[in-house]
């Protein structure tokens, strides 16, 4: 490295009077505006040179910044005496009792997907499992939340197929486990598939590692995959910006994914924390080594130094900026004790990957980057995180809600009910996802008690008498017709998919998809959602441990509905002896609903939209003490082995929960109704369950004691799944409903 | 005695393998794919997962790890050695096993759980078990298509219903001594009732025999 020189300014400053025969200036095109250009200049007190700039470009990135959401986002609660680790490292982290703790995780990686579905997928899933095993924590399971739109186009067909060959080439191969999610199609997804993956892991207490650089002299080893020039501008360039026609001239800066090398780096990663050899880590993912450097520095209040020709690289002749851009996967920044870095070397060896000493941490602020024996970057580590933009972007309630809401839909007659269900059973949306979920490992690590095809997925920690639950749920349609109620319903949906799986809800990862939020309708919607999820989790007493936005989810100027994702953790301790499942349903037990009846809407419904092709209305808000009401009592059903199965009353209503139960029990039904919209409606405090007649007693006095309505309306037996009212009856063979739900999503792949 | 469970970079399934062997009673120890000396075990067993990243043939490096030449010594000598998934692709490479594993029938992914029955009991792996007796074991695998164009591989285990497209619907196979097989389908993934299935116990107790 050559001794500390005074950096010249370099060609890029912004032109006088902007005129079109010159080429707009490097920062444009690197998707800064010219304010962002001005602040930088600012920070530094002359213009940026192109390495800085690089860096500015990609770590003030709508995608790593969130600098349009961060003033709504801290609506979030975030506290709980159970909270490790909140918002703002790598993955949340909660607290499970006798030395466990668990880290969660949310990502999309809806852009990628669109450009290159298999690599796009694929590298959502390596990105989210870097993220918590950064934490120090083993990850045991991932979920996938994917939205595409409708199969009969040949392009959506072709991301569908492509999105889960990715999740399951990089997922299996990796060995991690894809244990649940959810497939959900809508006309707004065609330009614009949505790709979002959680994963959990678990650690010890004393296995936590932070992103921190740690004390000065700490040295920064570079391990795992070599850095080529894949991916530059990936945060930038791709995740910040709209689509257009011109969009797959973006397929350079897709990532591509190495699952064997990634499942390599896990191992020996998990040894270094194991044998207490590293002080913090951080990994690699928007932003690569420029945001590895600069926010463990920034965390441990130090600077550091670096020398770009120590990385170890894929290609020759690469810039300074394209070291510092470049989005390689399968890489980590440890930060190593100067004693400890040859042990650390070893360790690298013998997991065969490859490892370089980088830099070193060093006090003051600045972040010191050394390329060719010259000093390419000298800035402050701390202003490429802590001092970028926030916008308080300008957000209105759009014109036309009020003629969405009006626009409900009259029914002059009612519709056949055998018909709607086989119609509805028929919807890919609704139908078995069991195409995508048996080509996915749901199974490894022999922890999975309860795994996809349910509303909420049970694992159990080996060696404890614990279990975790998880509930991923997204929706679009709900909050594209009222964000802020469509966001509170989702939160209660997902605690009561945990509820009953026996676990009680302690913490939620979110992941907000929204189109272009310099739109002031986007923004509302964004705030309008935020406030919604928000008010939940503080009624529930659930805190917010993460989150991601997606923004710029567009294209040719069309915004997808605002789509929130949520993932909720719970905690059953001990596991349910028995815990419930939809194919433990047995001939002769009741079939029972639990919640309030209240007053027919069914604005915003599957049955509307896939019955009629409606979209409109006002949907119904939640009720918070009922909400309340049915996780406890979900959660004792469960948990006293009361009942062998129970579902939830979302898509398609309560005739499709109870179909569901049918068709994996492979058992029929007769049931009893009194209006006939009732068996379509969804609500987020209703389920109904399987309750053997031994224990109705019982299960009537729980409810009794929570203040939850329940009643018995049918029971399980026969071959045909049937509703009855006054003589009138709507009946579908069991065979039949089987086979329409299970083949919904093949046939339309056959083509 | 010890079963050795042998880990190439890549292999993922081998924790659960230890797991399942230490619940029907086998004392079983990880080895390094760099270790050249296996004198201290009396059985050794290949778990699943994506050997090396299984990028070329399935099994195709894996067969040239160092301690494939212990496997081998151990084969000879009559020893229980018995892959599972990526295991019996690498058995079949490293022509411990006639034939090879080719793409799943639809050319997808599957990861179920299927029915099995025992066709033969005169192995290390299903000489607890008994002839014809039904399991239900996890299935889980891209490359689980066995061919054997030589028609000399003995199949010990058939698939019920025919998942995969694999030669005689077979599910594992045995070489003709019985002490080497393969077997496609996960035995350690049906451990436990809580999980769906322990009828993957029968097969694992018997490899002490």
């Amino acid at each position: 490295m050559t001794s500390n020189t005074e950096l010249a300014p370099e060609e890029n400053a912004l032109p006088e009077e902007p005129t079109d025969d010159r080429p707009p200036p490097v920062h444009r095109l690197l998707g800064m505006t010219d304010d962002e250009y001005r602040k930088v200049c600012e920070i530094l007190g002359r213009e940026p040179r192109s390495a800085e700039l690089a860096m500015y470009s990609v770590m003030w990135s709508e995608h790593c910044s969130y600098k349009s959401s961060r003033t709504h986002l801290s609506r979030f609660p975030t506290e709980a005496p159970w909270v490790v680790v909140g918002p703002g490292e790598n993955a949340g982290v909660v607290d499970l009792g006798d030395g466990w703790l668990a880290a969660l995780r949310i990502e999309s990686h809806n852009h990628p997907s669109f450009v290159e579905p298999y690599q796009g997928a694929a590298t959502g899933v390596g990105g989210i499992l870097r993220d918590v095993f950064t934490m120090g924590a083993r990850p045991i399971a991932l979920w996938d939340q994917i939205r595409f739109g409708p199969l009969d186009q040949p392009k959506n067909r072709y991301l569908l197929n492509g999105v889960v060959a990715g999740i399951a080439g990089y997922g299996n191969a990796v060995g991690v486990p894809t244990v649940g999610g959810e497939i959900a199609f809508e006309e707004c997804y065609t330009g614009n598939p949505l790709v979002n993956v959680m994963c959990l892991g678990i650690l010890r207490e004393d296995e936590l590692v932070l992103g921190t650089a740690g004390e000065p002299g700490s040295i920064a080893v570079l391990l795992g995959a070599a850095t080529g020039r894949d991916g530059i501008g990936g945060a930038s360039v791709l995740a910040s910006a709209s689509f257009d026609e011109e969009s797959g001239t973006k397929r350079p800066s897709v990532q591509v994914g190495d699952p064997f090398e990634e499942k390599k780096l896990i191992e020996a990663c998990l040894e270094l924390y194991r044998e207490k050899l590293v002080v913090g880590v951080q990994d690699l993912g928007a932003a690569g080594l420029s945001c590895a450097f600069s926010e463990p520095a920034a965390r441990a209040k130090a600077g550091m130094t670096v020398d770009l020709n120590q990385v170890h690289v894929r290609e020759e002749g690469m810039s300074a900026p394209e070291l510092l851009m470049s989005e390689s996967q399968e890489r980590m920044m440890a930060f190593v004790h100067p004693d400890n870095v040859d042990i650390v070397l070893g360790v690298a060896e013998k997991w065969e990957i490859d490892a370089s000493v980088v830099g070193e941490v060093q006090g003051g602020g600045s972040l010191d980057v050394y390329h060719d024996g010259e000093l390419v970057a000298q800035l402050p580590a701390a202003s490429l995180s802590e001092d970028a933009p926030k916008y308080d972007r300008p957000l209105g309630e759009p014109g036309w809600m009020e003629d969405l809401w009006s626009n409900t839909l009259t029914f002059v007659a009612r519709p056949g009910i055998a018909d709607s269900l086989l119609k509805m059973l028929d919807d890919p949306s609704i139908a078995s996802p069991a195409w995508a979920y048996e080509q996915y490992d749901h199974m490894l690590f022999l922890n999975t008690v309860v795994g996809p095809g349910h509303d909420g997925s049970l694992l159990r920690i080996k060696g404890t008498e614990k279990g975790l639950a998880v509930s991923t749920d997204g929706d679009g349609r709900l909050c594209y017709l009222d964000p802020w109620r469509g966001g509170a319903r989702l939160v209660y949906e997902s605690a009561l998919n945990v509820a009953m799986t026996g676990a009680k809800p302690m913490a939620l990862v979110d992941n907000l998809n929204f189109g272009n939020p310099e739109k002031p309708d986007v923004m509302w919607q964004f705030r309008e959602t935020v406030e919604g999820i928000s008010e939940a989790c503080e009624r529930l007493g659930v805190p917010v441990v993460g989150g991601n936005v997606s923004f710029y989810n567009e294209t040719d100027g069309l915004d997808i509905y605002p789509t929130p994702v949520v993932g909720m953790l719970g905690l059953a301790d001990p596991i349910p002896a028995e815990p419930p499942r939809h194919d433990r349903v047995a001939d002769g037990m009741e079939l029972w609903v639990f919640g309030p009846e209240r007053a027919i809407n069914l604005a915003g419904s599957a049955f509307e939209q896939i019955t009629f092709g409606h979209v409109g209305g006002r949907p119904s808000p939640p009720d918070p003490t009922m909400a309340k009401a049915a996780i406890e009592v979900a959660i004792r059903l469960a948990a006293e082995s009361l009942s062998p199965a129970l579902h939830d009353i979302s898509d398609g209503g309560l005739i499709i929960a109870v179909s569901e139960l049918c068709i994996a029990s492979q058992v029929g039904v007769t049931a009893s109704y009194e209006d006939w919209r009732s068996l379509f409606c969804e609500d987020p405090h209703r389920f109904v369950a399987a309750v053997p007649t031994e224990h109705t007693e019982a299960v009537a006095t729980i409810a009794g004691e929570a203040g939850l309505p329940a009643k018995r309306f049918g029971i399980f037996g026969g071959t045909e799944i049937s509703f009855e009212r006054k003589g009138a009856r709507g009946a579908v063979d069991l065979e039949v409903a089987t086979e329409t739900f299970y083949n919904a999503i093949p046939r339309r792949l056959e083509h | 005695m010890t079963a050795a469970v042998a880990v190439f970079p890549g292999t993922n399934c081998e924790h659960d393998v230890v797991y399942a062997l230490d619940r029907v009673g086998i004392e079983s120890e990880l080895v390094w794919h760099r270790e050249t000396d296996l004198s201290r075990f009396d059985s050794v067993l290949l778990p699943g997962g994506f050997a090396h990243g299984d990028y070329l043939r399935v099994g195709a490096v894996a067969r040239f790890s160092p301690v494939m030449n212990e496997v081998k010594r151990m084969a000879q000598e009559g020893l229980p050695v018995v892959g599972i998934c990526n295991g019996f692709q690498i058995l079949c490479e490293a022509g411990l096993l006639p034939g090879a594993l080719i793409a799943n029938r639809d050319l997808a992914f599957i990861c179920r759980e299927v029915e099995v029955e025992v066709t033969d009991t005169e192995t290390v792996l299903t000489r607890n078990a008994e002839l014809g007796q039904r399991l239900r074991i996890p299935l889980n695998s891209f490359d689980g298509n066995w061919v054997d164009p030589s028609g000399t591989g003995r199949v010990v285990m058939q698939y019920v219903d025919d998942p995969n497209g694999s030669q005689g619907r077979a599910a594992a196979v045995a070489n003709e001594a019985g002490n080497v097989v393969g077997i496609m389908p996960h035995p350690e993934r049906a451990i436990e009732e809580l999980l769906g299935s322990a009828d993957g116990a029968v097969l694992l107790s018997a490899m002490t025999g």
